[in-house]
């Protein structure tokens, strides 16, 4: 490159603008090119506040710990205890959030079955309705009723062990979705009731009710149909979750699942991905307050998602008054998906391990986002479900050593008392003190 | 003939006694007394009966109902016969709004008429209505047919996909992505049959047919006004 011009005077070092960054360039000769926005998989991949910010302080002179081998730390969680006669057993606080038949193979469906079943936790339906493959590999099988009702049918219903009511997810708060044309399969098209090879777009709002008074009569079908004994979830996205949670208790729900803009989605626009919604960090403090004014905490469960990865994760929602979580993205990437060992086939789809998001274009090398023969071949389901078990025991081994740290004997005793915040944000949100401060912004009687 | 009092039985023994009906049950005959606007009632029937409910139902009177046979002998509240698979429901009054939601089979008939969002995403079901319908009818209206005899509130059809619409009166307007459809031979047949099957005397002749125009099944940034 030159540094100086042809009178010998120096040109300034090239600068590459904050505003106008590559990415964001690249965006705009991609819209510009084709006229549509981006549509992608995944969640917010920009930085937010998150659990990454919290620390847990450990055992000290105040606290003693739990033996770490010798001593108990129970993980079990029972959901939907409040209405159902059958409420859900886990025996790890982790749960398989939805993800739709037509977004995910079938083998994959089958994987996360079999991997949740031998966790001892429960997998959940998704847009698309209920496959067989999903049905007989798990144990715990939760339902999803969607606005699209794609495939909703009564028997399926009926063979569910929860329903969950999708209001909306954490990744599109207030959004519908799209299926593709390429992923519409003959199975799928079928299920979907829909001709093949169109794009299939989901209802963003339920068609046969709005609002909190409908919602609570619809909870009293769906009770009815299945005659009172399956526990009923309400799932939100992390918009506003102190009202959200204390209109879907009101409406009846024994559950309540709500899920943060780092949230994964199967495909949804990259605008609304990145811009609507509100981080994990901070839905989840509103929430618990929420049911604590109801007189509801711990008895309307609230399974918290959107970016959990580890067991530190589980335990921060859990100290924060999450009763469990659920998981989508990572347990993908437990099954095989963005593997760095399929590369030279992401580097030909123009993108490379860990950055794969285009799921809804169907050409997913690692054979799970896809509904193509040939790529779904490459996906073993017993192995994928294997993986996911390993992952699912290994994030609860995680939680259970934190907790026994904090002195806990089950992972639901951990509490707010147990954290502090690297940052001021984090403190604000998670309403935990800054490292080595006895305060938070906003703390009642501090003045700011 | 099986007679239950509602008041009496409260909605779960009435819905618990419907739902013990097995296939092959004798006691196929059912009234339903003191309905008094009550919600999900009769839903999610599964067994080859007849329920006839006295009085206006509320919300839901027999969602996700399969094989049985629901007449109410009033009005009926929204999202009557929502997700219906099977079976049949004959409303003597007036439907309220989204009736038929999402209902994949089975045939409803609306001697009155239905208010806005009738048959909205339907899946398969064939819903008659004597009466006018409302605004946003059968929107996203993906498979089985919908027969107005009166007419039409605005934006019939909108975003449907490969739902039938027959009206016989005036079409207020058309929703995105709906039009005008010739109506050929096979489709006066399908409309007779419809028209039997729910007991109303018309003449297939007498009806236009509406339908996808299919320009919006896949993206195209021309019509990005119309998504
Ligand atoms: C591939 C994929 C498909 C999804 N499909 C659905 C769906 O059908 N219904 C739904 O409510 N959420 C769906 N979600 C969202 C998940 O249920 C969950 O909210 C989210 O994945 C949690 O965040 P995480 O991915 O960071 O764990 C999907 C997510 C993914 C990754």
């Amino acid at each position: 490159m030159k540094t100086h011009d042809a009178k010998g005077i120096p040109h300034t070092s090239p600068r590459q603008s904050a505003t106008f960054t590559q990415d964001i360039n690249s965006d705009i000769r991609r819209a510009a090119a084709t006229g549509i926005y981006d549509i992608r998989g995944g969640g917010a991949k920009r930085k937010v506040p998150s659990f990454d910010d919290l620390l847990f302080m450990g055992a000290s002179i105040s606290r003693y710990p739990l033996e770490g081998y010798r001593e108990k730390c129970e993980t079990s969680v029972t959901i939907g205890g409040l209405h159902a006669s059958n409420p859900i057993e886990l025996d790890i606080p982790v749960t398989i959030a939805g993800m739709s038949f037509g977004a995910l193979s079938g083998p994959a469906k089958e994987a996360l079955g079999r991997g949740a079943s031998m966790a001892g936790t429960s997998t959940t339906t998704g847009d698309g309705g209920m496959t067989p493959e999903e049905r007989g590999h798990s144990d715990k099988l939760v339902y999803q009723y969607l606005p699209s009702r794609y495939g909703m049918n009564p028997n399926d219903l009926r063979k569910a062990d929860a329903i969950e009511i999708v209001v909306g997810q954490g990744a599109k708060p207030g959004g519908g979705g799209m299926l593709l044309g390429q992923k519409i399969s003959d199975r799928v098209a079928h299920m979907r009731n829909l001709p093949k090879g169109i794009d299939q777009r989901s209802a963003c709002r339920h068609p046969d009710w709005t609002g909190p008074d409908d919602l609570e009569i619809k909870v009293l079908e769906l009770r009815e149909i299945t005659g009172w004994k399956v526990p009923i979830y309400v799932k939100v996205a992390g918009a506003r979750p102190y009202y959200d949670v204390t209109l879907a208790v009101k409406a009846g729900a024994d559950a309540i699942v709500l899920d943060g803009m780092q949230g994964g989605t199967a495909a949804t626009q990259d605008v609304f991905i990145e811009h609507v919604g509100q981080p994990t960090l901070a839905i989840i403090r509103p929430a618990v307050q929420a049911l604590q004014d109801l007189g509801m905490h711990r008895k309307v469960q609230l399974i918290l998602s959107g970016g959990i990865r580890s067991g530190a994760d589980v335990a921060k929602a859990m100290a924060l008054g999450a009763d469990a979580v659920a998981i989508g993205t990572a347990a993908l990437i437990a099954l095989g998906d963005n593997d760095p060992k399929y590369e030279a086939e992401y580097n030909a789809l123009g993108t490379t391990a860990g950055a794969y998001d285009d799921w809804h274009e169907g050409q997913d090398p690692a054979g799970i986002t896809t509904q193509d023969p040939e790529l779904m071949k490459r996906f073993d389901p017993i192995e994928g479900g294997r993986r996911l078990r390993n992952y699912l025991k290994v994030m609860t081994l995680e939680a259970q050593t934190i907790a026994r740290a904090c002195g806990k004997n089950h992972l639901h005793n951990l509490e707010p008392e147990d954290l502090v915040a690297l940052t001021m944000e984090a403190a604000a949100m998670a309403k935990v003190p800054l490292c080595g401060t006895d305060w938070y912004p906003g703390k009642p009687g501090t003045g700011y | 003939m099986q007679t239950v009092d509602l008041q009496e039985m409260g909605l779960r023994g009435v819905n618990a006694a419907l739902h013990a009906q097995a296939d092959d049950t004798n006691q196929t005959a059912w009234t339903i007394e003191n309905a008094k606007g009550a919600h999900a009632i009769a839903c999610g029937l599964d067994a080859p009966i007849e329920v006839t409910v006295k009085g206006s139902t509320g919300y839901y009177c027999g969602g996700m109902n399969q094989q049985a046979t629901i007449k109410i002998d009033g009005s009926a509240g929204p999202g009557t016969g929502e997700n219906m698979m099977s079976g049949k429901i004959v409303i003597e009054g007036d439907a309220s709004q989204y009736l038929g939601a999402t209902a994949h089979g089975g045939m409803i008939v609306v001697k009155g008429n239905a208010s806005s969002r009738c048959g909205i995403s339907m899946k398969g079901v064939n819903i008659v209505v004597q009466g006018n319908i409302g605004h946003m009818s059968a929107f996203m209206g993906q498979s089985g047919n919908l027969v107005v005899c009166g007419d039409a509130g605005d934006a019939l059809g909108d975003s449907c996909y490969e739902a039938r619409f027959f009206v016989r009166g005036s079409v207020k307007s058309l929703g995105a992505d709906c039009e005008k459809k010739e109506m050929r031979s096979e489709h006066l047949t399908l409309l007779q049959g419809l028209l039997d099957e729910a007991g109303i005397d018309a003449d297939p002749k007498d009806f236009t047919r509406y339908g996808s125009a299919r320009n919006l099944y896949n993206f195209d940034v021309d019509n990005a006004a119309a998504y």
